[in-house]
């Protein structure tokens, strides 16, 4: 301000304010020579800093604290939601795996009830089968057993008639043997 | 100023022009050392309040950990006294806090100057925190802030003496704001300076000078520490007590 204009006269006022204040015998901080300057900039530095403060650093705080705040929340929120998805889904798992167990459960046995019942059916048919077999096979051994008895007179009349023709030399009639083979049977 | 000059336990306060700037209405206006070490607090504050908030980081660094604790320290103090209402006086209370409890500290760095040892700066403060007060609680209340002076259930014949008294209690919280932090700070660092100039003076006695001034050194060691509190907890003061004023701007009945 005045400094420019008469810049000797001040400097030599402050030194000379300066060398009063550095010898005088006031208490420096009731030194009133002082008060003016002092208020002046205490008002300058600390609406400056009330300014900043207010205008740019706290906001800025708030904004950042804010910030953190909604991303926990919103983390929160996210986290429990995806705890109920899981949930549901291992919810839904358990009921799938108890309704497959079921399912396997009946589809086993279905499987085993008919698989029995079609072997019980086969093993009727092969049993009649093989009974059916072994009844005809019976049936046959019966008959070629009664084939092959009533073979063995005309065996036993022929072997005879060749034994007796070798040891005795003799053809003896062939109704005489059957005759004699016949009786020999019956005794 | 040699060991005069040492010694002498007021010499810290006195205050230099670093640069003058002439005179208004017989009033010398000069930029001094206590100017420029407001200026510094103001830096550091800002500065610092910057630094912390540059990266905007979600899982805060240091220096982003020091200034939303102080944050949350100081709305927490807010919102404790004055309620949500009150948040919009956060910029002011934390202001005044840091201003404060910076101006403090500097002061504790040696050969640096400490503003609130001064009583203008002080009583300044504090007049400008009953200045709010007194604004708002007119803006607020308007005539109904006066209700203040005038407490509930008082017996109609004793109302101008506790009206009286009232008043005087109001107006004494200015001089108390501003004593307390000023006597704090100026005593605080006077004993300081005493008991430090202590070990000088008996250590020039020879050897069992020295040995005598290991008592002061660690009256100046444990001062120190205590001043390290004081500067804290006088700022804190302050601020609290900030709060509960303009509490009563906000709610002028008791």
């Amino acid at each position: 301000m005045d400094e420019t204009s008469q810049p000797t006269t001040e400097l030599t006022e402050a030194l000379d304010h300066q060398a009063h204040g550095e010898h005088s015998n006031v208490f420096p901080p009731f030194d009133t020579e002082h008060f003016a300057s002092q208020i002046l900039w205490l008002a300058i530095s600390f609406g400056l800093l009330y300014y900043l403060v207010s205008k740019v650093a706290l906001p800025r705080i708030a904004g950042i604290l804010e910030d953190r705040h909604d991303r926990i929340a919103w983390d929160r929120s996210e986290a429990e939601r995806l705890k109920q998805e899981s949930d549901d889904a291992v919810a839904a798992y358990e009921r799938a795996l108890a309704e497959a167990r079921e399912k396997a459960h009946a589809i086993a046995k279905e499987t085993t009830d008919k698989l029995s019942a079609d072997v019980a059916a086969k093993r009727a048919v092969v049993e009649a089968d093989l009974a059916g077999k072994l009844a005809a096979a019976e049936e046959r051994i019966g008959t070629i057993k009664a084939e092959a008895l009533a073979e063995v007179g005309a065996i036993a009349s022929e072997t005879t008639s060749a034994i007796v023709s070798t040891l005795v030399d003799i053809d003896v009639a062939k109704d005489e043997i059957d005759g004699a083979v016949a009786a020999a049977r019956a005794s | 100023m040699a060991t005069a000059d040492r010694v002498d336990p007021v010499h810290q306060f006195i205050v230099n022009d670093l640069v003058p700037l002439g005179r208004i209405a017989d009033m010398k206006l000069a930029f001094q050392n206590s100017s420029l070490f407001m200026f510094v607090a103001v830096a550091i504050i800002v500065g610092l309040l910057l630094l912390g908030t540059s990266s905007r980081k979600l899982v805060p660094g240091r220096v982003q950990s020091v200034v939303e604790l102080l944050y949350e320290f100081i709305a927490g103090t807010v919102r404790q006294v004055l309620g949500e209402e009150g948040m919009r006086f956060f910029p002011f209370v934390f202001s005044l806090f840091t201003f404060i409890l910076t101006l403090n500290l500097l002061g504790m760095v040696p050969y640096f100057f400490t503003v609130t040892s001064q009583i203008v700066v002080t009583a300044s403060l504090a007049l400008l925190v009953i200045g709010v007060v007194i604004v708002v609680g007119f803006v607020k209340n308007g005539v109904g802030f006066l209700k203040l002076f005038v407490p509930h259930g008082v017996p109609i014949v004793l109302l101008p003496l506790i009206s009286v008294i009232e008043f005087i209690s109001f107006f004494a919280r200015p001089v108390s704001l501003s004593l307390r932090l000023f006597g704090n700070m100026l005593a605080g660092h006077i004993v300081l300076k005493v008991f430090a100039g202590f070990i000088g003076t008996l250590g020039a006695f020879g050897f069992f000078g020295a040995i005598g001034a290991i008592a002061p050194f660690l009256m100046t060691v444990a001062i120190t520490a205590l001043e390290f509190l004081v500067s804290f907890l006088q700022a804190f003061v302050f601020a609290v007590l900030t709060c509960v004023y303009l509490k009563d701007a906000l709610h002028p009945h008791h």
